[in-house]
């Protein structure tokens, strides 16, 4: 029933598209980790407006499928005259959807920092920049940690969604193995253990990485 | 806006179907999660260790790829799953998997000493844990319960993939046939965000009706 020649046999091929998975997520979690930032802080923004906005406009993000927020993209963009390869298109709505909740990492892990912290930069008069820079943000870091890994993760296995919009990465190549050869048993079954080892790997990684840090943090899922 | 008018009985069609796998997939993980959390904090280390695996496993697997393998590969072993079981059953599975650990959380936000006054009193385990720990339990996975609903809901998208006719899928078909892009799926997004919001507030409605008897400990994340 399960061919192992045949499953060694497009082995390969399948680690080949691996790489564009892997590069796919490194890239888009890299964009998001930086576009959380400025959604974060326009969070916390005095004007009430601008926080407002950006509340709803994070709320509604994580609120809807990345799919959708694929198709959308993919298909509109090119209407306002924006011509992207489909692996930008991924990127694109990759990074906008997990940095909205990068964002809400960054806040938590912002009002987790005692008010006390800031009550002391006063009283030592420490500037705004220097307490973020020296104080605050240290504090930040260490707890957001196991969160930000678990969305890695999280996006990590959410990337097979890119063959619907025909990025050639693993479910692409396997579907289209399917296809070619009239076997889908082989390739789908090599495919989800291609994910299910890397995605264990990086779920250690990221357990070293917390521990390095020392403090743990409770995972709600990963 | 025509093009909507037009396409609204697709449109609720879709959204009836994205419904319907939303609700039978919560109530296949819920089934599946219960038990498992349950097990993750059994005194056999054997039990303990089964749930782990199968936890580890499901949520190791990108849920696109396990939709696609109980669709396309299962029949290889003569199985033939509609689109719509092999959906639920597979967000099912990776759902059950991350409800786990929102139950084994919320249990172990029960504090150690609530097991040890049952004990006092003369309580049974079985009994303990049915009558004395779940229902606090309960109370302390409300919040994460929420979250976890919406990213089900939003797994449901992912069903369009293996071809079931839900909101998602019959989007895509109006906007090939239409081109009608931005409207189509503008209107697609805010159904989802509508019905997210219901969900939300409807589990923010139960935590308050029964926040009183929240744990104090319960500390989730």
């Amino acid at each position: 029933m399960f061919d192992f020649t045949f499953a060694l046999s497009i082995l390969p091929k399948l680690a080949a598209a691996s790489l564009t998975t892997l590069c796919v997520t490194f890239a888009s979690f890299f964009l998001a980790l930086v576009l959380g930032v400025p959604l974060a802080l326009l969070r916390r923004s005095k004007w009430p407006i601008l926080s407002r906005i950006t509340t709803l406009i994070v709320d509604f993000v994580r609120c809807t499928p990345v799919l959708v927020q694929l198709f959308f993209l993919y298909f509109a963009l090119p209407g306002f005259g924006v011509r992207l390869s489909p692996i930008a298109t991924g990127l694109i709505a990759f990074s906008l959807h997990y940095g909205c909740y990068m964002s809400e990492i960054y806040r938590a892990g912002l009002e987790a920092v005692a008010r006390g912290q800031w009550d002391a930069c006063v009283a030592l008069s420490i500037s705004r920049m220097d307490a973020y820079r020296s104080i605050i943000l240290p504090q930040v870091i260490q707890p957001i940690i196991p969160a930000a890994g678990n969305y890695l993760v999280h996006m990590f296995k959410e990337t097979p969604l890119l063959a619907s919009i025909s990025v050639i990465e693993m479910m692409f190549v396997s579907a289209e193995i399917g296809a070619d050869t009239f076997r889908y048993l082989e390739p789908i079954t090599v495919c989800g253990l291609l994910f299910l080892l890397m995605s264990l790997g990086a779920a250690g990684l990221i357990r070293a990485a917390e521990r390095l840090y020392g403090r743990r943090w409770r995972r709600a899922w990963r | 806006m025509d093009v909507l008018i037009e396409a609204r009985w697709v449109i609720l069609s879709g959204t009836i179907v994205s419904l319907r796998v939303f609700a039978l997939s919560v109530v296949f993980a819920a089934a599946i999660a219960l038990p498992l959390g349950i097990m993750r904090q059994s005194r056999n280390a054997v039990v303990r260790n089964i749930a782990l695996c199968w936890v580890e496993f499901f949520r190791g697997i990108s849920t696109v790829v396990q939709l696609f393998w109980l669709y396309f590969a299962l029949p290889f072993f003569g199985i033939s799953l509609s689109a719509e079981t092999a959906a639920v059953i597979g967000l099912g599975l990776v759902h059950g998997a991350y409800g786990s650990e929102i139950i084994r959380g919320a249990m172990q936000a029960i504090g150690r000493d609530q097991w040890e006054a049952a004990t006092a009193l003369g309580f049974s385990r079985r009994t303990t844990l049915l009558s004395i720990i779940l229902p606090q339990a309960f109370v302390a996975m409300l919040p994460p319960l929420g979250n976890a609903l919406v990213l089900l809901l939003k797994g449901t998208s992912i069903a369009s993939i293996i071809t079931v006719p839900e909101l998602t899928f019959q989007s895509t078909l109006v906007v090939t046939r239409t081109l009608a892009v931005v409207p189509i799926f503008a209107c697609v997004l805010f159904i989802y965000y509508a019905i997210a919001m219901a969900v939300t507030s409807a589990v923010r409605l139960v935590e308050h009706k029964f926040g009183r008897w929240r744990p104090r400990t319960a500390n989730i994340r």
